[in-house]
């Protein structure tokens, strides 16, 4: 053993390490399989009501199971429900639940499912992610305290069997079950313990793995769930979670062997990772969009022309190849290519054009609109702090310089910079968006007037609007997703957002770990990982 | 001294209510609220949480209601980690933040008095030189460089000591904490006892106790060396509390389970009452540690007198 060996030389304090260090790997040798993650988080809560953060998914997902759920592909696949049927106007969900029980041998019901869907929805929860369920009929209404929660559109017509009736078609919506605000909860026991029920010695879950031990700020442990109704097919018996978030740190840790798996790194490590852990470090195309909302409600930026200058100046490439570094893509459109139920993204007419004749098309859009050498450009780009933000804004400052354009840089804490977002406090920021579900609405949907305060850039085109209201009312994929073709296509013509790069997952995985697959959505249930010893 | 300790635990109740009070109104000021986010909430979402927190009340009430609390033990929920108290929070973290703390402190006690009166007694020799180029050396060099190369060299190079983790408070998961908490303190202890040693050394009472003819040891060990503590007691007080109520650093880098990032992550989310919780906790530390340094005062210098 190389450890014992180098301890050998290091006297006597180093051969108490080595007792010690000796015992901990037997002690965990038996049996037993163990994966260990560096997850990137302390989660704020393990009530999928509470969560919304990649790391709490990491966690909840494994313990809770929706109708539908993520495969070892990414892929949406029956959970829950182990069949369902749609009605023909695409509104209508009828499940058929699988036999199936929560970990303390109660039966999982439909009406568990109401009952979770309801509770997510009351005013009095106080759920920040409810709004994902306004797919749902009288979803909006129930969560605006508008309508009682009986009104929902959820409801069990027997033990086994649930219907959802939905305020429009979404073909997305068998995906958008897999989400964690659809998970069902467990109606005896929350009932029963009220918000005490998520403690470890009160909750129960109807998942592969149920919670073990939470120690905050150390490690949630995960433990594998007998009562699972696959529980034969789940590999790894202990999930440990750790919580930091120190990338470099973990990476250390990772490179000692004290974890499986990190679920990030960072990206200016890029080159040692490709040199030194090629076959460890996976980079993998990820449903999200890197952007800058422009102020579409304060002059000049209501001006078109300025807009698309200001997008045309910018060298994705460069951004992407010399500042990143980590595979990702320049992004030409606001919807990610790959996204499913949609075509190819529609583009910016520029994408075809040099970076020369773009900068060239830009100086002159920019003098039409009354800025030059002597009247130029002045004004504030945002960004919350962070060192990628920050080498990303540096160099699209430059890029801009270019053009004349005098740009001051001012980086804020991430809750002052959201705040001044909302608040429409800004001219040009850095935003970036991670889909929920796998579906162009997902993205485009930023831009509707009705979407309010997360239509950071306040983009309020009739066109537009109108596309997408349509859209939202075709039940006919195809159709569906020409409409929205069509009405990203405005959006990229009209520049309310300026799209930068799409996302890349970076994990390190172990060689030992094994089923792990790249995903769009970055998911990864451990409950089909497996260790090779 | 039992009623100057009274007298001294009275007084702080009213300086804890105004460190509270300009707590709770500072955190307020500063822009952004603990709900705003990537995804920002629709109005009547934001409506509903705001109320769910009582935040939707008017300040002052607030600032009544929060001290009401405080008043039957009760430092409200963590906005953030919802499923816990900030009460849970501070109490389940305290202990690991107080275990490497206490284990650094001593250890920069020993080291650094160590150093500091070793170079002393050697003033302008190579070996105090020596000493106190260290020294420099390890104030110079932050906690944030020394961590992470202690973890690569001993970590992942050696292979000797894990690299991070707690390990459910397993010793060998502790010594690199307490080793790169101590260093600056060490090095800073140890110029502090050197300078005030080399001042004692050259003082009267000194010079009259080796005329008595007294051995070094005694000279050195009982007069010098008690005189010349004097300061870093008085350093030691608040840099006690500081070390034992947890590094942002050292917690992060080795994923130590403490209280040391609720102060930073709590004022970053705007978790107001995280924020107050470790304040009004950091706060009575530092009282209590400051009396104790005033005790050990009066022991060491009999000029002090308790009263």
């Amino acid at each position: 053993m190389n450890i014992m060996r180098k301890l050998r030389r290091h006297g006597a304090l180093a051969g108490t390490i080595a007792a010690v260090a000796l015992a901990t790997t037997l002690g965990s040798a038996q049996a037993e399989t163990v994966l260990r993650v560096g997850n990137m988080g302390e989660p704020a809560s393990l009530d999928p009501h509470y969560v919304s953060g990649t790391w709490e998914n990491r966690i909840v997902g494994d313990m809770f199971l929706g109708l539908t759920t993520e495969g070892p592909d990414g892929k949406t696949v029956p959970g829950a429900a182990e069949s369902w049927t749609v009605s023909d106007d695409g509104l209508v969900y009828t499940f058929k639940l699988r036999d199936h029980v929560w970990s303390d041998g109660t039966p999982v019901t439909a009406g568990d499912f109401v009952f979770a869907m309801r509770r997510i929805l009351l005013p009095a929860t106080a759920a920040e992610y409810a709004s994902l369920l306004y797919t749902i009929k009288g979803a909006e209404a129930v969560n605006t305290g508008k309508a009682a929660p009986e009104t929902l559109g959820v409801r069990a017509i027997d033990a086994r069997t649930l219907e959802i009736t939905l305020a429009g078609p979404a073909p997305f919506f068998l995906g958008q079950l897999t989400h964690y605000t659809a998970y069902p909860v467990p109606r005896h026991v929350v009932e029963k313990h009220g918000k005490e029920w998520i403690k470890k010695e009160n909750i129960v879950s109807n998942g592969a793995y149920v919670l073990d031990e939470w120690v905050p700020n150390s490690h949630i442990k995960l433990a594998k769930n007998p009562k699972f109704y696959n529980a034969a097919s789940v590999s790894i018996d202990t999930v440990i979670l750790y919580p930091q978030e120190d990338r470099t740190a973990v990476q250390r840790r990772f490179r000692a062997g004290e974890i499986d798996v990190a679920t990030d790194f960072a990206s200016d490590q890029i080159d040692w990772l490709k040199a030194n852990l090629p076959n460890e470090t996976r980079i993998a195309p990820y449903l999200g969009i890197y952007y800058y909302p422009i102020n579409t409600s304060k002059p000049p930026f209501d001006d078109k022309r300025v807009r698309q200058a200001l997008s045309m100046a910018i060298d994705r490439e460069t951004i992407v190849d010399k500042v990143m570094k980590t595979g990702e893509l320049a992004a030409y459109s606001f919807v990610p290519p790959g996204t499913l139920n949609y075509g190819e993204p529609s583009y910016t007419s520029f994408k075809g054009m040099s970076q020369a004749d773009r900068v060239a098309r830009a100086k002159a859009l920019l003098g039409e609109a009354g800025f030059g050498p002597d009247k130029p450009l002045k004004f504030q780009l945002k960004y919350n702090t962070s060192e990628n933000h920050k080498r990303i804004a540096v160099a699209v400052a430059a890029m801009w310089k270019k053009l004349g354009i005098d740009v001051e840089l001012y980086n804020s804490e991430v809750k002052v910079h959201y705040a001044d977002l909302k608040q429409g406090k800004f001219d040009v920021a850095r935003a970036g968006w991670i889909a929920d579900y796998n579906d162009p609405q997902n993205f485009l949907y930023l831009l509707e007037t009705r979407t309010g305060v997360n239509n950071y850039g306040r983009y309020s085109v009739k066109a537009f609007d109108e596309l997408m209201d349509k859209a939202s009312l075709t039940a006919d994929l195809e159709a569906r997703a020409e409409l929205l073709a069509r009405a990203e296509a405005i959006a990229m013509e009209d520049q309310p957002i300026i799209p930068i790069y799409y996302y890349v997952s970076k994990n390190l995985v172990a060689g030992h770990v094994k089923g792990w697959q790249d995903t769009v959505n970055d998911i990864h249930r451990w409950r089909y990982l497996s260790i090779e010893k | 001294m039992f009623r100057y300790v009274f007298r001294r635990l009275i007084s702080a109740v009213p300086t804890l209510l105004i460190i509270v009070t300009i707590a709770f109104f500072m955190m307020r000021v500063a822009p952004g609220g603990p709900f705003d986010q990537e995804r920002n909430l629709p109005p009547e979402i934001e409506a509903n949480v705001l109320k769910a927190y009582g935040l939707d009340k008017p300040l002052v009430e607030q600032y009544l209601d929060y001290v009401g609390g405080l008043l039957r033990g009760d430092f409200g929920p963590s906005f953030e980690f919802r499923d816990f108290t900030v009460r849970d929070l501070i109490f389940g973290g305290f202990p690991a933040s107080l275990q490497i703390g206490s284990m650094a402190l001593l250890l920069a006690i020993v080291f650094g008095v160590g150093f500091g009166a070793f170079a002393a007694l050697r003033q302008n020799s190579r070996a105090d030189y020596a000493v106190m180029t260290l020294a420099m050396t390890g104030i110079a060099i932050p906690n944030f460089v020394m961590a992470p190369v202690l973890t690569l060299v001993l970590g992942v190079y050696l292979s000797l000591l894990p690299v991070a983790g707690w390990g459910d408070g397993a010793w060998v998961n502790k010594i690199l904490p307490v080793v790169a908490l101590a260093l600056p303190q060490v090095a800073y202890i140890s110029r502090l006892t050197r300078g005030s040693m080399v001042e004692v050394l050259n003082s009267n009472y000194i010079r009259t106790a080796r005329a008595k003819g007294l051995r070094e040891s005694i000279v050195v060990n009982r007069h010098a060396l008690k005189g010349a503590l004097l300061p870093v007691v008085s350093y030691l007080g608040p840099a006690a509390a500081a070390v034992v109520t947890g590094s942002v650093v050292i917690e992060t880098i080795f994923e130590v389970p403490g209280i040391g990032r609720y102060f930073v992550l709590g004022a970053l989310n705007r978790d107001y009452p995280l924020v107050m919780g470790t304040v009004i906790f950091y706060a009575m530390l530092i009282i209590a540690l400051n009396l104790v340094v005033d005790l050990i005062y009066a022991w060491l210098d009999p000029k002090v007198r308790l009263e």
